[in-house]
């Protein structure tokens, strides 16, 4: 019994840290109906600068507390200020890729400057444990409870009685209507952005002490718990979002106590998925509501594509096609595999993502599930390497059409979270399915990629291996979008009300885009599977999905040969210019946030 | 009731609360093949809302449609779209990013045979196939209707041919407007359901409208009607209905409606009568 009090205070204390999270999303996204995906960074943020202010100023915890409060609140100023005060009139989902871009370009800096290393955060307050009942409960429980409860009624008391509380309630329920009787949108922005920041901050100081470990992973774990919990609350509702976050607490600590530590994040996740099926708009919402009529094609940004003659893209395969036969090293060689293989899952995500509009950010789960059925069918079942590959294309198709498949009937903003949660779920079934996928130690000795009994192992074959699969991929692409469903799947994208009125059935087109789309990102994973003859659950992680949208926004999305083209310049020009791995990914997070910012219809225009 | 003599368009009581408010309350209609009626009343009377039960966009809380007597009531937009019902909308939602010929295409899509084989479960996967090798059937198809489109946009003069390969959003609102009216056209309805095809236009182009509408008409086409333009209403319609409140406050010949003092009270507000004759005489 006691245990199950100790879960108990465990799952509410984790719940307090995740509603500091969670409270800050929830105000942001009542204001601005964001999901501010860099919410993680700044708690990151907020655990350096309480590292800093502990071990290297030895502040007391009273002014360690405010200290990060106003460095966060001061991140979190300049996020609004820069990052998405000129996304205003943007498409509307320029300012969701701004937040990812920031995220990475805050976890990136935190990480070159402390390093990715773990640290030790000592907590400030002495060490012992009160007897409670049976459980026991220690001055840090004390002090997360009290921060997270003052917060409440101090956030309780600005939204209800300041001014500018006032002019925040009034923006969240109904912009417009708030601009014309004269409330300064951008201070109401300004406003929540800071408080949100402050609190995202605060908590990520208080998790650091909690566990006295901090790390750059914990970033992303906490804006998908904060999202988590805001959206089981329902998105935009501040008491939901502090009730979502107790709730998910609770789950997860629940959880532990019956299953072991290996699942807490799975039941977040499936938390998330379920309840986004069952009641998208929360908990708490009331009852479902029409959409109102939007303006059209506010969605992806209107452009002309570029138009390229079809000579010229042939003649550019023939290029590509000889070169290995041209003196260049096989580093060259090398790095454009690399590009092909991220053009595969390219061209799997610009028509998810551009033509049909589901901007996924689980995509590299169906390289994963691709490149384990690869890699287990031709190990355990010794099936021929090329019709593994094929056969992890037809997985994915399947598997990923049928896990994304809860999310159809979501919209914008709902479905990237959605993916995102499925494609964690995917890799920590990945880790937990030790019978099946050797869990966390992996798959080795792959069998290399092989072609009617021929091993290709020098890097010119594998090359043109790829280079032919991509080629073949992205005309069968272009083939579809010039068909009935092409155009099917623009529609859905553009107007999927307007489209349903004409008969097209969402179910079964956003199910054929996954399925078209899934194949190509499966049989991407498939040959990167043989190709670095060990995988585990992280070889397909969330960055490379990132990756994956930074390059189809690079390209134009829905564009596919902006796919091939945005693929090759993100992998290439870090080569050409030798750009330290290290810097690579802060680089990708400031072209993401510079498209957004000057280019949003990519390189070769949207379609 | 006998199903040869049942009318095309039947409503029954139909209901649609939004919590407190009742948007749509028990209303009855019956809209003869072939016939025009509009639906009057101000703005808030529940009239796009009928609209959007009639095409399953929203779920009636009480009452029936029928289409020729048979029950239709709750069924999706997309197996409404396949019965043959089109409409635009109020506001407009023409696809932006595509081009006036693949927006008009998408009206037709309920109408595609050859690539889309009626056969339960693979039939999905059948598309995507069929999509992809495009027999000599499946592009013939497409050819075919393609030059219906043409045939459809030329019903708008030189308004939109000229511009059938440009985007949607680069063109006018008049045009976009017609864009949706040759959308709903592709579909080859049976009903026809216009959301005010006039609003925002100026008097010369609500005549080319209205000139189009009574074409429509006088080709057989059944239409239901949402106009605030009376002078328009009166020319057209064979019936019209009056809504205020999400109640049907009167019915009966443009004429006839229009001196129902409820009507004036409900849709031209107190003392304003004087208002509407000037508006209707304009």
């Amino acid at each position: 019994m006691s245990s199950w009090l100790d879960y108990t205070i465990n799952g509410l204390i984790v719940g307090n840290v995740y509603a500091l999270v969670a409270v800050g999303l929830a105000l942001i996204f009542g204001v601005s109906r964001l999901i501010n995906f860099a919410q993680g960074s700044i708690y990151l943020v907020g655990a350096y600068i309480g590292w800093v202010a502990v071990v290297q100023l030895h502040t007391p915890l009273p002014l360690t507390i405010i200290f990060v409060a106003m460095v966060a609140a001061l991140v979190g100023l300049i996020i609004e200020r820069f990052g998405l005060r000129p996304l205003q009139n943007s498409v509307r989902i320029a300012p969701l890729l701004a937040t990812i871009g920031i995220s990475f370009v805050l976890d990136q800096l935190v990480m070159l400057t402390f390093s990715p290393n773990p640290r030790a955060l000592p907590s400030q307050l002495p060490d012992v444990r009160f007897q409670v009942g049976g459980g026991t409960i220690g001055p840090l429980d004390l002090l997360i409870a009290g921060v997270g409860i003052s917060s409440a009624l101090l956030l309780f008391v600005f939204l209800r009685y300041s001014k500018l509380g006032w002019a925040v309630r009034a923006a969240s329920q109904d912009r417009d209507a708030a601009m014309q009787m004269g409330v300064d949108v951008n201070r109401v922005n300004q406003a929540v952005f800071g408080i949100a920041a402050a609190l995202g901050g605060v908590s990520g100081l208080l998790v650091g002490m909690y566990y006295n470990q901090i790390d750059t992973a914990m970033s992303l774990q906490a804006t998908l718990k904060g999202v988590v919990a805001e959206v089981v609350g329902g998105a935009g509702n501040v008491p939901g979002a502090v009730v979502g976050s107790l709730l998910l607490g609770l789950v997860e600590s629940y959880g532990v106590a019956v299953f072991g530590t290996s699942y807490r994040n799975l039941f977040a996740f499936l938390l998330l998925v379920v309840v986004l099926v069952l009641r998208p708009n929360g908990l708490f919402a009331s009852a479902r509501q029409a959409p109102p009529e939007p303006l059209t094609g506010t969605f992806i940004a209107p452009s002309r594509p570029v138009r390229i003659p079809r000579w010229a893209l042939w003649v550019a395969v023939a290029v590509f096609g000889v070169l290995p036969m041209l003196p260049v090293s096989f580093y060259v060689l090398q790095t454009l595999i690399n590009a092909w293989l991220l053009g595969m899952l390219a061209l799997s995500l610009t028509l998810v993502a551009g033509t049909i509009g589901q901007v996924s950010l689980g995509h590299a789960a169906l390289l994963a599930i691709g490149a384990y059925t690869s890699a287990l069918l031709s190990l355990t079942l010794s099936v021929p390497v090329g019709l593994a590959i094929i056969a992890g294309g037809l997985m994915s198709a399947a598997l990923g059409t049928i896990l994304i498949s809860p999310s159809f009937r979501l919209r914008g903003h709902y479905v990237s979270i959605a993916t995102l949660a499925i494609g964690e779920i995917v890799s920590l079934v990945i880790l937990n399915w030790e019978s099946v996928t050797r869990g966390p130690i992996g798959i080795s000795g792959i069998p290399p990629l092989s072609l009617f009994g021929y091993e290709l192992t020098s890097p010119t074959s594998v090359y043109w291996f790829s280079f032919a699969v991509m080629v073949l991929l992205a005309l069968l692409q272009a083939r579809l979008l010039s068909s009935h469903l092409g155009r099917s799947f623009r529609a859905i994208r553009d107007d999927d009300i307007a489209a349903r009125a004409y008969g097209l059935s969402l179910n079964r087109y956003k199910s054929l885009a996954f399925i078209f789309g899934g194949f190509a990102a499966g049989v991407s994973g498939g040959i990167a599977a043989h190709l670095y003859s060990y995988i585990n659950h992280e070889t397909f992680n969330t960055q490379q999905s990132i990756l994956a949208l930074t390059v189809v926004i690079l390209g134009g999305l829905g564009n596919v040969v902006g796919a091939v083209v945005g693929a090759v310049a993100l992998v290439g020009l870090p080569e050409v210019f030798r750009i330290a791995a290290e810097y690579r990914i802060l680089i990708y997070g400031i072209v993401l946030l510079l498209l957004v910012r000057f280019r949003p219809q990519g390189l070769l225009g949207t379609i | 009731m006998a199903e040869a003599h049942a009318p095309l368009l039947s409503l029954r009581g139909l209901t649609r609360r939004f919590g407190g408010l009742t948007a749509v309350d028990g209303i009855d209609l019956d809209l003869a093949k072939g016939g025009l009626v509009s639906i009057i009343g101000p703005n808030g009377a529940g009239k796009t809302t009928l609209f959007n039960l009639v095409t399953g966009l929203d779920r009636p809380d009480a009452g029936t449609v029928s289409l020729e007597g048979k029950d239709v009531t709750g069924l999706s937009p997309e197996r409404l779209a396949a019965q043959g019902i089109a409409r635009t909308f109020q506001l407009g939602r023409v696809f932006g990013n595509l081009s006036v010929m693949d927006n008009v295409l998408i009206g037709a899509h309920t109408r595609l045979r050859a690539v889309k084989p009626a056969v339960p479960v693979i039939g999905p996967l059948l598309e995507l196939g069929l999509a992809l090798l495009r027999s000599s059937s499946v592009k013939a198809e497409e050819e075919g209707l393609r030059e219906e489109v043409k045939a459809i946009l030329s019903r708008f003069g030189e308004r939109l041919l000229p511009r059938i390969d440009q985007p949607a959003y680069s063109l006018s609102y008049a045009n976009r407007r017609r864009v949706e009216i040759a959308r709903a056209l592709a579909l080859k309805p049976r009903l026809l359901l216009l959301d005010e095809p006039t609003a925002g236009m100026n008097p010369s182009e609500t005549a080319e409208m209205q000139g189009l509408v009574a074409e429509l008409k006088a080709e057989g086409l059944t239409i239901l009607l949402i106009e605030h333009k009376l002078e328009m209403v009166m020319r057209l319609s064979d019936r019209v209905i009056v809504m205020d409140e999400g109640q049907k406050i009167a019915e009966g010949p443009g004429e006839e409606v229009r001196n129902d003092p409820k009507v004036v009270e409900a849709y031209l507000g107190h003392g304003l009568s004087g208002t509407a004759e000037q508006e209707s005489a304009a």
